[in-house]
């Protein structure tokens, strides 16, 4: 692979950024007439940097909107309303050639190994695809040889390029995944649960293979994963979404060691930890029931219901995510400090 | 160095003098038109009354297997049960008629399973799937089994019971649907609950309440629990002892403790080196090499050594046995002895 950054291109400039994004599902009555009656606030004004050759990971429980905001990103959903620009076209706006130029410089890999290949596809098919798309990514001669280069870049035999997704292992068909996202030499990869559905001692292959493509290639994910200690491995900021907002972001080392949200302390407390001498040392904080429905979020903080420091302002005031005085990065609480033992 | 006895820990006495549950030399394969599977290849385990045993594994270990061999519910055909013993207190449920064993399962060793949505059923409201066990097995009145059905609801904690009890599967949180499958296991009050990878659909802090209560309940209800799951991190927090199943063995067999100190089996050592850890910073992952093998054609002599860091020309001709250390424990590697003092280090 030739290296895709030209020297213009700066480590650390912002490469995509995302302002007040908002995705809500309409809930209808009515099979002839439909009528809105509601609506799922799946992405509820969502807004980030992401920078070049940074990972930024985005963790939340189900429902909090994570791979909604993902399929947002690759356009795969219309936003119901906010902005994203990607090296500063704008991507909700673009169509046609340009929408095209745009998707070729972020590409997704999703979670599900199995049923994210096509079984009928022979695997130099399928990473050859986007070629059949972006045909001006690799003349047609030589794309054979492209996708051979493609499936040794992720470790895999590019003798095998005539075999089906059926014939690999979960982790091999991840990279067969990865390969497919590498294709058109993108610069943004969007990574949805890229790990979640493989063995533990296949996650690790895995992980590192991202990690070793980013130090070659420059690339930037998005690293959306449940798993905080996977997010805390690969990520060089994360962002905690709850209920379709982002409650808290900073460098990884703020989130983990220095959070100020009640929900990112309570989040990380309830992360077994793989020590049992830990066992009783480990103080988790209990979360009292389930996240609400976001069809019927709470007023003001999303958060209130299950907070212990809840207080009247909480379920008035929609606290933004903004510094704080406990911390200098962004946390959505009226009341943001350290958790007394980490302070 | 080595001890006579097999087993890591001193056995708490059952009525009978033995252990609570024994699986014996257990050997199960998967008959298809593609070929044999050798799913279990000689499994042996106990339980005594009030311990936690975790069963370590990932897909294709042979863990699930070998608990459904346990509760008689394995689909045959396809599975054989070739040879092996499952003793509960002291008898083999492998010999016994299936009306003896209907008798034990769900009274005496009950199982919940890892995704509550697809296992009740979704056309009936869970206070009669509750207590339908009630109405069936114990002879109750529909009235009876309802009220019960409100206490074992309340027994694991989920708020306003009585009102829930006309509400459907669907109604409920994923959480919340584990807990009314851990109320039905509980329905008629067994010795020995097998939790079968209980909390890998739900989110972080729903797992940690759904630990939480299955810790409670062992302990306030006296049961002994094998916990199945693939999460060393969940392990960690609840198990006495623990067993590492890799190609249908046990390839390491602990006191939880000891084993997470200083693992004796290559392949629980790379498990341990490969997850990355919330607690540690810029951490280096290393990995397993490989594949796990394919159960139709599993590797000569020890199963792991096409992966093994230790490997040597005897892995690959001689099966190993239990090797037992000093310590009680046991692991199936010709190299044990080095492979925990490498990992004390």
């Amino acid at each position: 692979m030739t290296a895709p950054a030209s020297p213009t291109k700066v480590r650390g400039e912002t490469i995509l950024a995302v302002e007040n994004l908002v995705k809500h599902f309409p809930i209808t009555r009515g099979v002839v007439f439909q009528k809105q009656i509601g609506a799922v606030k799946a992405v509820d004004g969502v807004s980030f940097e992401l920078r070049r050759g940074e990972t930024l990971g985005i963790v939340g429980e189900s429902g909090c909107g994570k791979s909604t905001l993902a399929r947002l990103l690759m356009r795969l959903e219309k936003p119901t309303s906010g902005k994203a620009t990607l090296e500063g076209r704008d991507l909700f706006k673009a169509s046609g050639a340009e929408l095209r130029r745009l998707r070729r410089n972020m590409q997704m890999v999703l979670q599900d190994p199995y049923t994210s290949l096509n079984p009928r596809m022979t695997v130099g098919d399928i990473i050859g695809e986007p070629f059949e798309i972006h045909p001006e990514a690799a003349p047609k001669g030589s794309r054979q040889r492209r996708v051979q280069e493609l499936l040794d870049v992720v470790g895999l035999n590019p003798e095998h390029i005539n075999r089906y997704p059926h014939q690999f292992s979960g982790g091999q068909r991840q990279r067969i995944g990865i390969a497919r996202a590498l294709a058109l030499r993108p610069e943004v990869i969007v990574c949805d649960e890229p790990v979640s559905a493989l063995d533990v001692s296949i996650q690790a292959q895995v992980i590192n293979l991202l990690e070793q493509l980013q130090d070659e290639l420059g690339l930037s994910y998005i690293f959306i994963a449940h798993d905080l200690s996977v997010v805390r491995h690969i990520s060089d900021r994360v962002a905690v979404m709850y209920l379709g907002r982002i409650v808290e972001i900073g460098t990884e080392d703020e989130i983990y060691e220095r959070a100020t949200h009640p929900y990112t302390q309570a989040l990380l407390s309830a992360v077994p930890v793989p020590d049992p001498e830990l066992r009783d040392s480990q103080k988790m904080i209990r979360l009292v029931g389930d996240v609400p429905s976001p069809a019927n979020p709470p007023s003001g903080c999303h958060f209130r219901t299950r907070c212990w420091k809840a207080q009247e302002v909480c379920a008035v005031e929609d606290p933004a995510t903004v510094p704080r005085a406990a911390d200098p990065h962004p946390s959505a609480c009226h009341f943001a400090e350290l958790r007394p033992a980490a302070a | 160095m080595t001890q006579s006895a097999v087993h890591p820990t001193p056995a708490s006495p059952t009525p009978e003098g033995g252990h609570l549950l024994e699986v014996r030399d257990l050997h199960v394969e998967f008959r298809t038109t593609e070929g044999v599977a050798k799913v279990i290849n000689g499994v042996s385990y106990h339980l005594d009354a009030g311990e936690t045993l975790a069963v370590l594994g990932e897909s294709g270990s042979g863990k699930s297997v070998t608990a459904q061999a346990i509760m008689g519910i394995l689909d045959t055909p396809p599975a054989v049960i070739r040879s092996g013993q499952i003793l509960y207190r002291g008898r083999d449920l492998l010999t016994q008629p299936e009306e003896q064993r209907r008798q034990v399962r769900g009274k005496e060793i009950a199982m919940i399973f890892q995704d509550a949505l697809s296992a009740l059923n979704p056309t009936f409201p869970v206070g009669w799937q509750i207590g339908e066990t009630l109405r069936q097995r114990a002879g109750m009145s529909r009235g009876d089994a309802r009220r019960r059905a409100v206490e074992l609801m309340d027994l694991v904690k989920i708020p306003a019971a009585a009102t829930r009890l006309g509400d459907y599967p669907h109604q409920f949180s994923g959480g919340m649907r584990q807990r009314v499958m851990i109320a039905m296991a509980l329905a008629m009050n067994p010795k020995v609950l097998i939790a079968d990878e209980p909390t890998t659909a739900l989110d972080v802090t729903v797992q940690a309440q759904i630990m939480d209560l299955l810790a409670d309940l062992r302990r306030d209800l006296d049961m002994a629990m094998i916990l199945i799951t693939h999460d060393l991190g969940v392990v960690a927090g609840v198990a006495d002892r623990i067993a590492v199943m890799y190609a249908g063995r046990i390839v390491e067999h602990a006191d939880v403790r000891s084993l997470y100190k200083a693992p004796a089996h290559p392949y629980t050592k790379g498990l341990l080196e490969s997850i990355p850890r919330m607690d540690v910073r810029g951490q280096q992952l290393s990995t397993i090499r490989g594949l796990p093998p394919n159960l139709m054609r599993i590797p000569s002599g020890c199963p792991f050594h096409p992966r093994c860091p230790y490997v040597q020309q005897v892995c690959v001709d001689v099966v190993p046995h239990d090797l037992v250390l000093g310590d009680g424990r046991t692991s199936a590697c010709h190299f044990a002895q080095e492979v925990r003092d490498d990992s004390a280090r």
